[in-house]
């Protein structure tokens, strides 16, 4: 699949953006040995792709865990106080923001705003967003989410 | 298609939209789908079907109506009858009672007048009323109709003329006469030329652009059509922030259609002109709406800039003459044209015209996104728009800006909006973002909160920026922990007009404008901060795992 999104951009350096976004979207992260491809079938030197790969924080190096949480931290979030429920997902879950717990099952992320700040805090819980968050609903749904039970949402 | 057939599509469509009696807006934009607005417009469709008023009703998803805080928002026309945070369960009772009996819910309507009254809506003039993923709508509400008027009588020159007598400035921010911009680029030796829609949208707070681009994607197309016919390009590129998946897909959508229309195209409209558009995708680069940055994104670079001169319109993407335009500036194009640079001129300021696009967030009542014509005042907003403070808390400051803004206190509210105005307070237009704060906000945590964010988003090419912002960084850290020493004071504000001074592009000579206008408005809470070692808001001096 990825191939056939470098032979589309006809395998030029401009596209190596859009490239690195379809590996990502196909493998959910951007790892050495990926890169290492694209670099060669794009004909460009590693440090270049690695370059871009790490300059951009779109893009996930590491394998992400099965659960992805993220909170806003845009402005009107952190008015809002997503800086406490931040702290206390990392004091109940035992991890700090960036980091994916040891088994794999569930990674705290940062992002500056997703613009959804009407309804500021919010926290992206797999996907989805949770609007004017606390974090007891928090907590709560990331625990749900951890215990493999559906979610009913809105 | 010819110019002919635009006009029959239009017709048609308002043909078909008299036929129906009411007509019934979701707003579908990314605010009020997270409050489930798609459920919404599910329960409306089956609402209409199980009352047997198919026929009579259209329902529509449409973009932002600017009331986010108390979405999902359903308009029902005619008469603009405005439903608030509506439920699935609640549909049913809307339909029976508003439409089939014709007794609106006045419990349920938004009666807050104020908020609309003082906006005046141009750019955002189709936002909630057309479906933005279908082209008719939008020339059903006269759209591509300026392009048609370009193309039939229009010389480039002319269009040139119309915008720089607009006294049209640049919603990116820095304010730069579009005209004067356009002429330049028209003027450039090269071939070929580009087009560039800056929607990379980074600033935190700020979602005018993303909300402008879900609502109303064929403004934009338009906007860019009318440039490039007036400079001479046949390719654009859209740059959009790839967390923005719902104004991508509407991007894609648009662009889709106005192809199969030929309304872009190798023959637009049958006619010689040529131009293509293709959208490309940020990846979180704050520093990638900086105008030599975003052109180094698209070419597959890092998002870092380069000293200027020479400038894009000389030298751009793939070293040529390259136009790059904030969409919202973009998406007045199409009145100007229409209605004349004269008719533009007359609003907002002399000096400022038009109106400008705000996402209106923070401790605020009536979040939301806003249009407001320039000049009008900052109380204006904050208070008759935005509804004063939330909770009746007490009002501490507001900042405009987004992350290298300006804090600006209660007395300077009078300010009228306007990118000089705003600049001599100290804060700047940014890309349109006003956040109000309350007085459980301290405001050295908020100049802290704004240099960590720039100290993560400098790209690390000059020293000024990438060191500087550090230093200032960790002085605030030596504050808000108690180790600070009155000395700091002085050193934040020279070190912040040096980083100002010295910096390579936009974003480090308006990083330091929260630490410079904190200190400037609010200078106490840091003495207090640093002498007295308390924090009135209670945010700072917590140790670890303190909540």
């Amino acid at each position: 699949m990825l191939e056939k999104a470098m032979k589309e951009h006809d395998y030029q350096e401009s596209a190596l953006l859009e490239i690195l976004h379809k590996a990502q979207g196909i493998y959910g992260y951007l790892d050495r040995d990926l890169l290492m491809d694209i670099f060669q079938s794009l004909n460009l030197p590693p440090s270049h792709v690695f370059g871009v790969a790490t300059f951009y924080s779109f893009f996930n190096l590491e394998k992400p865990g099965e659960h992805i949480v993220t909170g806003c931290l845009g402005t009107a979030c952190y008015v809002k106080g997503v800086e406490e429920i931040m702290q206390a997902i990392e004091r109940e879950f035992n991890l700090k923001r960036g980091e994916t717990t040891a088994d794999g099952k569930l990674s705290l992320f940062v992002t500056r705003c997703i613009g959804a700040c009407a309804m500021a805090p919010s926290i992206i819980i797999d996907g989805e967003v949770i609007g004017k968050a606390t974090k007891e609903v928090v907590i709560e749904r990331i625990r749900l989410s951890l215990g493999g039970a559906k979610v009913e949402t809105r | 298609m010819k110019l002919a057939d635009l006009q029959m599509i239009a017709e048609h469509e308002v043909d078909f939209q008299r036929a129906c009696k009411h007509r019934i807006n979701v707003c579908c934009s990314s605010g009020c789908v997270h409050f489930g607005a798609f459920k919404v417009l599910k329960a409306f469709e089956d609402a209409i079907k199980e009352f047997g008023v198919e026929k009579e009703c259209k329902v529509a998803k449409t973009g932002c109506v600017g009331t986010c805080s108390v979405g999902p928002a359903v308009v029902i026309e005619p008469g603009d009858y405005l439903y608030q945070s509506v439920t699935p369960e609640k549909v049913r009772e809307i339909v029976r009672d508003h439409i089939v009996l014709g007794l609106p819910m006045k419990e349920m309507l938004y009666r807050n007048e104020a908020f609309f009254k003082k906006q005046r809506r141009l750019v955002l003039r189709n936002a909630g009323k057309i479906d933005p993923s279908r082209i008719q709508d939008y020339i059903a509400m006269g759209g591509y109709s300026a392009l048609v008027k370009c193309l039939a009588t229009m010389t480039s020159q002319g269009v040139i003329y119309e915008v720089v007598s607009s006294g049209l400035r640049g919603r990116g921010g820095a304010g730069f006469p579009t005209g004067q911009k356009w002429s330049l680029v028209a003027r450039a030796h090269g071939f070929p030329k580009y087009i560039v829609a800056n929607l990379d949208e980074g600033d935190p707070g700020v979602f005018a652009n993303r909300a402008l681009a879900e609502a109303d994607p064929h403004a934009i197309l338009e906007g860019m059509l009318i440039a490039a016919y007036a400079i001479g390009a046949e390719k654009g590129y859209i740059y959009i922030r790839a967390e923005y998946p719902l104004a991508i897909q509407t991007l894609q959508k648009a662009i889709a259609q106005a192809r199969s229309m030929s309304l872009l195209g190798e023959s637009v409209l049958e006619t010689s002109f040529k131009f293509n558009v293709e959208l490309r995708f940020g990846a979180g680069a704050f520093v990638a709406g900086e105008e030599t940055a975003i052109l180094a994104s698209i070419e597959g670079r890092r998002a870092m800039p380069r000293p200027r001169p020479p400038y894009p319109a000389n030298s751009g993407l793939w070293g040529k003459p390259t136009l790059i335009q904030n969409v919202e500036t973009l998406a007045n194009i199409p009145l100007i044209v229409l209605n004349g640079g004269a008719w533009f001129s007359k609003i907002g300021t002399p000096k400022c015209t038009g109106t400008k696009c705000f996402s209106l967030t923070g401790k605020t009542n009536n979040p939301g996104l806003i249009e407001v014509p320039m000049g009008i005042t900052l109380r204006e907003v904050v208070f008759a728009i935005g509804g004063g403070v939330q909770d009746g808390r007490k009002f501490k400051a507001v900042l405009v800006g987004g992350p290298s803004g300006g804090c600006l206190p209660e007395t300077l509210l009078e300010q009228p909006i306007d990118y000089d105005s705003l600049t001599n307070v100290g804060a700047i237009m940014g890309s349109g973002g006003i956040v109000v704060l309350d007085d459980q906000s301290c405001m050295v945590d908020t100049a802290k909160f704004f240099t960590e964010f720039c100290v993560d988003e400098s790209c690390g090419k000059c020293t000024p920026c990438r060191a500087g912002l550090a230093r200032i960084k960790e002085i605030f850290e030596r504050i808000t922990q108690g180790n600070g020493k009155l000395e700091d004071i002085t050193t934040l504000e020279k070190s912040g007009v040096y980083i100002k001074e010295a910096s390579l592009c936009g974003l480090g000579q308006t990083a330091p404008n929260p630490v410079i206008t904190t200190l400037r408005y609010f200078r106490d809470e840091y003495i207090q901060h640093i002498v007295e070692k308390t924090c009135r808001a209670g945010k700072c001096f917590k140790k670890e795992g303190e909540v």
